[in-house]
């Protein structure tokens, strides 16, 4: 089925992953980066779900990755647009302060 | 085996242009390696046989997702060289949480196995003879056709929100009232025609034109020196 084993993907979704995840901690004040990092945190699931999909022959996974997606896109347009109106308001787009936005 | 040096090649680039979106200097860099790093997934998924969700990789991600980002990166007038002073003092922990995680993810991988009975267990077995994207279309618009609306309604969401969140109501913008254009009387009129009459024997009507104001007579300084 797979050119290569279930373990191969499974390990590039993890490097991936760790990725994102060191992606969030390293630009803690630059929310741009921070949502490309969880683009790329996404993109590994969406990569664990497809190879077991292809693993065990099994449609479902595909359309979980699917569904996945969607949301991705979703958070992707309602992130950048509270970034925009949050520069907008306060001229930076530094996150260390964003507490401010409490009640 | 081609294939085989296909997935390394793919998953390599995929890797360095990821360590690249999360260490690059300029956020500009970092989207069009987010760019490259999209591409090479749709290779791998390519690879796995999932060929629609492939493209719908290239064209989601890349053609929407990546390019909004873009458009936001350069729309912002930020200075980015600030945003980057935590990058040193935070690299350690960051580093620590992402080999803590890594480990733990190695050993999950170690100790787990597919249940013995796997194959009896699958949801949606892939049918044969049947191409990739006819199979996902045949058990997405019929088994789960309620999480296709669902996922629907999650984008209509999205998009109000964030044309909500964005717009902005400037005070001296130009707006249809549509009260008071469906308030307005005088200007239209029924009447009754009789047939055959045309334009030659009724006419144009037109509605009432306040009658135009008198210029005002212009002030003549006596002068003389004028442009004649």
């Amino acid at each position: 089925m797979m050119a290569v084993g279930l373990a191969h993907y499974l390990t590039v979704g993890a490097i991936l992953f760790v990725l994102g995840i060191l992606g969030i901690f390293l630009n803690r004040k630059n929310i741009i980066v921070i949502l490309m990092s969880v683009e790329l945190i996404l993109l590994s699931v969406n990569l664990n779900l497809v190879a077991f999909s292809a693993q065990l022959n099994d449609l479902t996974g595909q359309i979980f990755a699917m569904l996945i997606l969607t949301v991705a896109a979703a958070e992707a347009a309602i992130g950048l647009a509270i970034l925009v109106i949050y520069f907008r308001n306060r001229g930076t787009i530094e996150v260390e302060d964003v507490s401010t936005l409490k009640g | 085996m081609i294939a085989a040096a296909a997935f390394y090649i793919f998953a390599a680039v995929l890797i360095a242009s990821a360590v690249m979106v999360v260490t690059s200097r300029n956020p500009v860099h970092s989207v069009l390696f987010l760019i490259l790093a999209f591409f090479n997934a749709a290779a791998l998924f390519l690879l796995a046989g999932a060929e629609f969700l492939a493209m719908i990789l290239v064209i989601v991600y890349v053609g929407a997702v990546a390019v909004l980002f873009l458009f936001v990166v350069m729309m912002l007038d930020v200075d980015f060289s600030a945003l980057r002073e935590g990058f040193q003092r935070y690299a350690p922990v960051g580093g620590a949480v992402g080999l803590v995680l890594f480990a733990e993810l190695v050993f999950v991988f170690a100790t787990w196995r597919f249940a013995d009975d796997v194959g009896g267990l699958r949801l949606n077995p892939t049918p044969e003879g049947v191409d990739n994207t006819r199979a996902i279309g045949r058990i997405l618009y019929t088994d789960h056709v309620w999480l296709f609306q669902l996922s629907g309604l999650i984008l209509l969401v999205a998009m109000i929100g964030a044309i909500v969140l964005t717009l902005r109501g400037r005070p001296n913008s130009k707006r249809q009232d549509i009260a008071a254009q469906v308030a307005r009387s005088g200007s239209v009129n029924l009447r009754q025609v009789r047939s055959g009459a045309g334009l030659g024997e009724i006419g144009i009507e037109r509605p009432p034109v306040a009658a135009p104001e008198t210029p005002k007579k212009v002030e003549h300084h006596g002068h003389g020196g004028g442009h004649h």
